[in-house]
């Protein structure tokens, strides 16, 4: 009796310090995160499974909007091709369109500006917790698909980028779900001026029902593709490669 | 006693041969699922509120509303002066030098992160394995919660066990219970094979008050979510209230999990522990009064 007493209390004291070395351990086990990485599908085929895929995020009003907007990662690319864009207000910048599409294309940005544009006021959820609300003015994204003409094969749209980060330009890709979605655009246009640098100019991705990393910002070439195995490290994005973010960030 | 011998989980009239020694009986008190679903949420809760501490790490701020950053006001903020740990709520500081913001790691480095490294899975700063272990324990805390919710609802275990008599809620009683805990006088002999009124309503608190709104709170959390049910963001008044009351609750539920580990300490932990795994209960020796 006086052992199996003996037996619970130490199991309940041992089992704190233990708890904390065993998960340490586990989360160095690679095996251990493929496991939890398995949370990762389930809920994106959760959330995909209950909700409407067309569903739009909430769009706010003016007054609703946060008097400061924080820019969060690269606030200006440091390369030199990205400083002379800047000294000439991007005149001779270009953004292609790329990989499974029938016609390539290279728009300038007077030519994008000039494409039908949509205004809305959202909420930009960064991972870390924070939020900001702001107004962004920009192409939708499925315009540009269509002018290109997505081939039957693509399945994710990659944004290659002009901030340069530890090892890499930055990168970021969504699905067909997200990248036709109504609300998805390619913002040229931040609370009524054009984009600050700060926030990604000249155009930056929205992509409202998801994290602040995938909103890419500096974005110069997008490019469809079947798979995301050749991008990167075959993650789909920067920090899902560099840091194992999640690739699916609707959460 | 209210007892329907013979199904399992209920509670059996006492065996009229006593196991020699003691003479006090063993009886049934907590069925099977009550049982699987306490364990598994001791390890799934424990796990939410650890990675969930490190998630909060990455921006240790909290607000109220629909939006909220740096710039912003933050009604909690943990943070380190040049040499000590502060946490503050509204206008007051509270100095936590040692615990929050500014401690020192088990290999001596000085750390300036909110929570401390025992406290936070994993024990080093990583937002991205938190939110890995956070969102994939989540789905071990809310299908059992459900099916374990369901089941109680269906086999009357709320009704007969959990849900207070509306005699058992009248002030006197209540009063009565609550003086009864402070003098560490625990209910005895039959009375004990039942929950007590506080007993109740903490356990009816936490089951379909405290942990539904930690899940509601977490969705309101995730944009697509709020895009697909908006009424998330309705409910708690906007994205960074939701987020302040999710971590309002997760403290309210350790608050529950000390107040429960001190009750089995004192109401006598060898044989509360052994109800939780086999099920079966010795009844406490009468007092004399």
């Amino acid at each position: 009796m006086i052992s199996r007493r003996r037996l619970i209390g130490s199991l309940a004291a041992g089992s704190g310090g233990l708890l904390l070395a065993g998960c340490d351990r586990l989360n160095a086990s690679p095996r251990f995160r493929e496991l939890l990485r398995g949370g990762e599908a389930l809920t994106m085929r959760a959330q995909r499974l209950i909700t409407d895929r067309g569903a739009l995020a909430r769009e706010y009003r003016p007054e609703d909007r946060s008097p400061v907007f924080r820019s969060n990662g690269t606030s200006m690319p440091s390369s030199a091709e990205y400083a002379a864009h800047m000294a000439n207000g991007f005149a001779d910048w270009r953004l292609r369109i790329d990989g499974l599409v029938a016609r390539p294309l290279a728009l300038s940005l007077a030519q994008i500006m000039a494409m039908p544009h949509r205004t809305q006021i959202t909420r930009h959820d960064c991972v870390e917790g924070w939020s900001a609300i702001g107004q962004w003015t920009g192409v939708p994204l499925r315009l540009l698909l269509d002018i290109a003409g997505l081939r039957e094969a693509a399945r994710y749209i990659v944004f290659h980028c002009a901030d340069d980060f530890p090892g890499a330009r930055y990168y970021e890709s969504i699905d067909l779900i997200d990248a036709l979605h109504p609300q998805t655009i390619m913002a040229w246009g931040m609370n009524g001026a054009r984009l600050p640098v700060p926030n990604g100019a000249p155009l930056r991705l929205r992509v409202e029902r998801m994290l602040g990393y995938k909103h890419a910002k500096y974005v110069e070439r997008i490019e469809a593709v079947a798979s995301l195995a050749a991008i990167g490290g075959g993650r789909g994005g920067y920090w899902e490669d560099s840091n194992d973010y999640e690739w699916y960030a609707g959460i | 006693m209210i007892s329907e011998p013979g199904k399992p989980g209920d509670i059996a009239p006492p065996p009229t041969a006593p196991a020699r020694g003691d003479i006090r009986p063993l009886v049934r008190r907590h069925r099977l699922s009550t049982r699987l679903w306490h364990w598994l949420n001791a390890l799934t809760v424990l796990v939410m509120l650890m990675s969930g501490l490190m998630i909060f790490n990455a921006h240790p701020r909290l607000y109220w509303g629909r939006y909220g950053a740096n710039f912003d006001s933050a009604w909690l903020a943990i943070g380190a002066t040049a040499d000590e740990g502060r946490l503050r709520i509204g206008p007051c500081f509270v100095p936590t030098t040692g615990l929050l913001g500014l401690w020192t790691d088990h290999e001596g480095r000085v750390q300036r992160l909110a929570f401390p490294g025992w406290a936070t899975i994993p024990g080093h700063y990583s937002l991205s394995a938190a939110r890995r272990w956070h969102l994939a324990f989540a789905w071990l805390l809310v299908v059992p919660g459900l099916l374990y919710g369901l089941w109680s609802l269906l086999n009357g275990h709320v009704r007969r066990d959990l849900a207070p008599r509306r005699a058992e809620l009248a002030p006197r009683h209540v009063w009565h219970d609550i003086v009864q805990h402070a003098r560490l006088r625990f209910p005895t002999g039959e009375a004990a094979t039942r929950y007590n009124v506080l007993q109740k309503l903490s356990y009816m608190g936490v089951l379909f008050l405290l942990l539904p709104l930690m899940v509601l709170t977490g969705l309101a959390m995730s944009p697509a979510m709020d895009a697909a049910w908006p009424w998330l963001l309705d409910l708690f008044g906007g994205r960074q209230s939701a987020r302040s009351i999710h971590f309002i609750v997760a403290m309210l539920i350790v608050a529950f999990i000390l107040i429960h580990l001190l009750m089995v300490l004192l109401a006598g932990p060898y044989n509360e522990v052994r109800s939780m795994i086999t099920g079966r209960y010795r009844l406490p020796r009468e007092r004399d009064e």
